[in-house]
C-alpha cells in the first residue's frame, strides 16, 4: 500500500480551534455558535435522528467552503453538508463535534444555456427553480423528487435523486455532466466537462450519489431536456394490488415505457382523500396512476394501448385526465401520500426499498402477511414501473413498544427487498439511517471495495462520516488483519453499526 | 523470472494456461503467458499470484480494441475472458439482463432479441465483448435517446488487483445503495480491477424506425440542421453528423418508435431538414467508427458542448480531420489517414484543442500508430488527474493492472 500509514490513527480535533480559524476569515455572522440556533439544524427530513452540531457555516461562496472544509480538515474535525435539509435517511445529520456547512445561501444560477441543453447552479439552487428557469426556453431538468419545490441540487447530487419520472428519464447521475468539489482535503477540483465522456476516470460518476462522504459540490452542470410535445395521464381503479400489478407488467411487456407508473393501495388511499380529498375511484384496492410523455403521435398510440391493457387486467374505473388541472388533482393525491398517512396514524416511518418488478404480487403479499402478524398497518405507495417501494408504516409512539414493533417490519419488509434481489434504497440513501443494513446488501469485500474510492477522496475519514458505511475502512490498512476498537471508532469520528 | 515455474503457479490457480506468442501482444508489448480463466473465482486466484509475484496484467476479451490507449509499461500476463461467455440472467418481464464479461456484445444482444429487447449500445467495433465494452465504453448514434454504457450498466462484479472479489450496485435500475463502482470502471481501460460480470438495464426494441438524411454544404448550416432537430419535440433516437474532409457533409436522423408515430415524426423530421431530405437504410457507416476501413489511422473523439459543432467541424475540416458522431450529444469521432505524419497529426490535435473559444468538451487521441502515440498526448488536460492517481493508488498500488494504458499514465 503506497497510502500513508502515518494517518492511521487520527486524533479527533477541537471545533473550536475550527471556530478560531474560521473567525480569521469569515464574516460573524457567517458562522453560528448559539445554541438555540444550533438547534435548529439538528436534523434534517429524518426527524427521527436529532445531533446538534457544534459548529454552524453558512457558507456564500465556494471560498467560504473550500475555507470551511480546510480548516476541519488542518483540525481533524469532522464536517457534514446540508443543502435543504429535506433528506429522508439523516445523510445531512450533523455530526456533534463537527461542522454544518449550510449551502441555502448559494441558490444562483450561473449560466442557463438552452442551446448547449445545460445549467451551470449552485448548490443551493432549488430543483424546482432550475425547471421554472428553463420552462421559458421550452426545457426543464427531469429528476423530480416530490420534495423538488424544495429540495436542493447539491442535495440531488448528493443522493443521486429521482423522482416519479426517473421510470423513462432517469436519474440524477444521468443528468450532471460536471461538480465542482472541494474535497475533504480542501482541495478545489473541477471534474467532467459540459460535454458527455470525459477523459480518465468516472469520477462525476462516483461522485453523484456519494451522500457527501466525498467532498462538497460547490457547482453543477446539469443536462436540460426538452419538454416533451404532449402529456397524457391516466388514474385507473382496480380492485386488487394484484390486478394494479398485472397492468403495469403488461405495459412493461407490451414494450412501452411511461415517464411514470404509480400505484397506491387501500390504506395510501384512505390516507390521501382524508388530507387533500383527491377522490379516487370508490372502492379500490389499488389505484395506478400512468404517465405519457413525448411526441403526439407516439403519445396518442400508446396511450390507448395503456388504457386497453388496464380494463384487461381488471380496470373498473378509469380517468384521463384532460387538462393540467386534472392531472395535477391526480398527481396531488399521489404527492401528497407520505404527509397524508398522519391523519391516519400518529406516527409512520417512510421506508424505501427496490424489488425487481416482477416480484411485486409476492413480496406486496408477504408484506401483508407481516402486516397482518405484527398488528402494525403498512399503507403501500409506490413507483410501481421500477419497483420502487414506499411502504408507510404507521404506529402510535404513545402505545409502549409499537414503535419497535414497527422498526422489526420496516426492518423486515428491507430484508423481503434483498432476498428478492433488489435494494435498500432506491432514492432516499442509506445516509445513517439505513448504514447498519448495507452488510446485508454487500460483502464485507464490497464495502471495503467501495471505500477505497473514500480513502482516495477522504484519507481521514472526515467528510460526512458514520454514513453509508457501517465501519469505516481505515485508509492504508490491510483489510482483514484489525484487532481491538476500530481507530476510527475510538477517535469519535464513526460509530460501529 | 523462471517462466516455467511462473506457469506452474498461474496453472495452480487458473488450468487454461500457456505461453504467449507474438499474436498476444498488447500493443507491441509481448507478454509471457496467456491464461484464461473459466470463472470469477479462476480470476481471483490468478490476480493473487499476480500480487504475489508482481506480475503486470492486461485483461483481453476479444482483443478489438487494445492498442487503445497506450501501450502497456510492462507486461507479464493477459488475462483472456473469453472463456467466461455466459449470460448469466435475463428477466424480460424487468428488463435487465446479466452476463459474464467474455460474451460478445452480439451473443448477448441476440439472446435477449427473443423477447424484443436490447441493450441499447450500438455495436461500433465488430467483435466487442461485454468487459471491453465497459473497459473502453464505446459509443454510437444511439446514444442520444438512451445514453451510453455508463447509463445503463446496473451491477457489476470485479476481481480487485489484490485478488478481492466485489459487487457494485445490483440487478435493479433504480438503486442507490452505495457508491456506484460500475461507473468508476466503465472507461477505465482496464486500470482498476478485471471486471468478471456486468448487469445492464435492457430496453424495448422499438416497432418501427426510419433513418432520414440530408446534405450539409456548410458548417454553419450543418449546425443549423442540428440544432433546428435537437431543439424540436420530435425526440430522435439519433442525431448524426458527418463532415468529411474533401467533399459535402450530411445530418442524418434515426426515429424509433411506434408504426404510426414514426411515420408523422418523419415528416416532421423531414420538414426540419429541409427539402433535399429523404429516408434510407439504415447507414452502416454511421453505426461503426469513421476509421474502421482505415488501419493506421489516428483515431479522434472530439466533444463538446452542443451549441459549438459547427465550429469543430470547421477546425476539423482545416485540420485535415474526418469526422462523423453524435452531434446530438457532443460526442464526434474523427481520424486521420494512416500515412499523415506524426508531426502534422501533433499539429491537427493541438489545433482542436486550442482553447480561444470554450467548446466544453476534450480531445482525445483514442487510437493511432506508435509514432503518433510517442508524439502526441493522447489525452490532452484532465480535470482531477490527480485525484484519479489517488483512486488508482488505492485499487492497485502495485501498479499492476495494465500499468501506463491510461490517462497521465496511470
Amino acid at each position: 500500500m503506497t497510502a500513508s500509514t502515518e494517518s492511521t490513527t487520527p486524533t479527533r480535533g477541537d471545533v473550536t480551534a475550527v471556530l478560531a480559524r474560521l473567525r480569521r476569515s469569515l464574516p460573524a455572522d457567517a458562522l453560528i455558535t448559539d445554541p438555540a440556533r444550533l438547534r435548529t439544524y439538528e436534523c434534517d427530513g429524518l426527524a427521527y435522528y436529532r445531533v446538534t452540531p457544534a459548529l454552524v457555516v453558512l457558507a456564500r461562496s465556494a471560498d467560504d467552503i473550500r475555507t470551511a472544509v480546510a480548516a476541519c480538515a488542518a483540525e481533524q474535525v469532522p464536517f457534514v453538508a446540508r443543502g435543504s435539509g429535506t433528506g429522508l435517511s439523516g445523510g445531512a445529520l450533523p455530526h456533534a463535534d463537527g461542522v454544518l456547512i449550510v449551502m441555502s445561501q448559494m441558490r444562483e444560477i450561473r449560466e442557463l444555456s438552452p442551446a448547449d441543453q445545460r445549467a451551470v447552479v449552485d448548490p443551493g439552487v432549488i430543483n424546482l427553480q432550475v425547471t421554472k428557469a428553463a420552462q421559458p426556453h421550452g426545457y426543464y431538468f427531469a429528476p423530480d423528487p416530490s420534495s423538488q419545490q424544495v429540495c436542493s441540487i447539491g442535495g440531488n447530487v448528493a443522493e443521486n435523486s429521482g423522482g416519479a419520472h426517473c421510470l423513462k428519464y432517469g436519474f440524477t447521475t444521468n443528468h450532471v455532466l460536471a461538480v465542482d468539489v472541494i474535497t475533504p482535503t480542501g482541495e478545489q477540483v473541477a471534474l467532467g466537462t459540459r460535454a458527455p465522456d470525459a477523459p480518465g476516470y468516472d469520477l462525476v460518476g462516483a461522485f453523484v450519489g456519494s451522500e457527501g462522504t466525498l467532498g462538497i459540490t460547490t457547482a453543477v452542470t446539469v443536462r436540460l431536456v426538452r419538454a416533451p410535445e404532449d402529456v397524457r395521464t391516466l388514474l385507473a381503479g382496480f380492485r386488487s394490488t394484484d390486478d394494479a400489478g398485472a397492468a403495469t407488467s403488461a405495459i412493461i411487456a407490451a414494450g412501452i415505457v411511461p415517464a411514470a407508473i404509480e400505484m397506491m393501495d387501500a390504506l395510501a388511499i384512505e390516507a390521501a382523500e382524508a388530507a387533500v380529498h383527491c377522490n379516487y375511484p370508490a372502492g379500490a384496492g389499488a389505484v395506478l396512476v400512468v404517465e405519457l410523455d413525448g411526441p403526439a403521435a407516439e403519445v396518442e398510440h400508446e396511450f390507448a394501448e395503456v388504457e386497453r391493457l388496464c380494463q384487461e387486467a381488471g380496470a373498473f374505473e378509469l380517468r384521463i385526465a384532460a387538462d393540467d388541472e386534472e392531472r395535477a388533482l391526480i398527481w396531488k393525491g399521489r404527492k401528497s401520500a407520505f404527509a397524508a398517512v398522519g391523519r391516519i396514524s400518529p406516527n409512520y416511518i417512510v421506508q424505501d426499498g427496490v424489488i425487481p418488478r416482477t416480484a411485486l404480487p409476492e413480496v406486496l403479499g408477504d408484506i401483508a402477511r407481516l402486516s397482518a402478524e405484527s398488528g402494525v398497518r403498512v399503507a403501500n405507495v409506490f413507483h410501481a414501473g421500477d419497483g420502487n417501494l414506499h411502504p408507510l408504516v404507521l404506529f402510535d409512539d404513545a402505545v409502549p413498544g409499537q414503535g419497535e414493533r414497527a422498526e422489526e417490519v420496516s426492518g423486515a419488509i428491507l430484508d423481503l427487498c434483498i432476498t428478492h434481489g433488489g435494494s435498500i434504497t432506491g432514492e432516499h440513501g442509506v445516509g445513517a439511517d439505513k448504514a447498519k443494513h448495507m452488510p446485508r446488501m454487500f460483502s464485507a469485500d464490497d464495502l471495503d471495495t467501495m471505500q477505497l474510492i473514500r480513502c482516495a477522496f477522504d484519507p481521514d475519514g472526515i467528510s460526512n462520516p458514520g454514513k453509508v458505511f457501517p465501519t469505516p475502512r481505515l485508509c492504508g490498512e490491510v483489510p482483514g488483519k484489525r484487532s481491538g476498537a476500530h481507530p476510527l471508532v475510538e477517535a469519535g469520528l464513526a460509530e460501529a453499526y | 523470472m523462471a517462466l516455467t515455474s511462473l506457469t506452474a503457479d498461474l496453472a495452480a490457480a487458473c488450468p487454461d494456461v500457456r505461453d504467449a506468442t507474438d499474436a498476444d501482444a498488447v500493443d507491441g508489448v509481448r507478454p509471457s503467458v496467456v491464461a484464461a480463466p473459466a470463472t470469477t473465482e479462476e480470476t481471483a486466484a490468478l490476480l493473487r499470484v499476480a500480487a504475489e509475484r508482481d506480475l503486470a496484467v492486461v485483461t483481453r476479451g476479444a482483443g478489438t480494441k487494445l492498442s487503445w490507449g497506450r501501450p502497456p509499461s510492462r507486461l507479464d500476463v493477459v488475462v483472456d475472458t473469453r472463456r467466461m461467455n455466459r449470460l448469466v440472467e435475463h428477466a424480460a418481464g424487468d428488463l435487465i439482463a446479466g452476463a459474464q464479461t467474455g460474451l460478445p456484445l452480439a451473443e448477448f444482444q441476440s439472446a435477449v432479441s427473443a423477447t424484443r429487447q436490447r441493450l441499447a449500445i450500438d455495436e461500433m467495433v465488430p467483435g466487442t465483448t461485454i468487459g471491453g465494452l465497459v473497459a473502453t465504453s464505446p459509443s454510437g448514434p444511439r446514444r442520444l435517446a438512451t445514453g451510453s454504457v455508463r447509463d445503463l450498466l446496473i451491477g457489476i462484479t470485479v476481481v480487485r488487483a489484490d485478488g478481492v472479489v466485489a459487487k457494485g450496485g445490483g440487478k435493479v435500475v433504480k438503486n442507490v445503495a452505495g457508491y456506484d463502482l460500475g461507473k468508476l470502471m466503465t472507461g477505465s481501460f482496464g486500470t482498476l480491477a478485471i471486471v468478471t460480470e456486468a448487469t445492464f438495464r435492457l430496453h424495448p426494441i422499438p416497432a418501427a424506425d426510419r433513418w432520414l438524411t440530408a446534405p450539409a454544404e456548410s458548417e454553419t448550416q450543418a449546425g443549423e440542421l442540428v440544432a433546428a432537430v435537437l431543439h424540436s419535440q420530435v425526440v430522435p433516437a439519433a442525431l448524426e453528423v458527418e463532415w468529411p474532409v474533401d467533399g459535402p457533409g450530411a445530418v442524418t436522423v434515426l426515429i424509433e418508435g411506434t408504426a404510426a408515430g414514426v411515420d408523422a415524426r418523419a415528416e416532421q423530421v423531414a420538414a426540419l431538414l429541409g427539402g433535399s431530405a429523404e429516408a434510407v437504410d439504415e447507414p452502416a457507416h454511421l453505426l461503426a467508427y469513421p476509421w474502421q476501413h482505415s488501419p493506421g489511422a489516428t483515431a479522434l473523439k472530439l466533444t463538446c458542448r452542443l451549441s459549438a459543432v459547427s465550429d469543430v467541424l470547421a477546425v476539423a475540416r482545416a485540420a485535415g480531420v474526418h469526422v462523423q458522431g453524435s452531434a446530438g450529444t457532443g460526442v464526434l469521432y474523427g481520424y486521420l489517414p494512416a500515412d499523415t505524419d506524426p508531426a502534422v497529426v501533433a499539429t491537427a490535435v493541438e489545433k482542436l484543442r486550442a482553447t480561444r473559444v470554450d467548446r466544453g468538451g476534450a480531445v482525445v487521441v483514442v487510437d493511432g500508430p506508435p509514432a503518433v502515440k510517442d508524439a502526441v498526448d493522447l489525452w490532452g488536460p484532465v480535470a482531477g488527474l490527480d485525484l484519479m492517481r489517488r483512486v488508482k493508488d488505492q485499487f492497485d498500488p502495485g501498479r499492476r493492472l495494465a500499468p501506463g494504458r491510461f490517462v497521465g499514465g496511470l
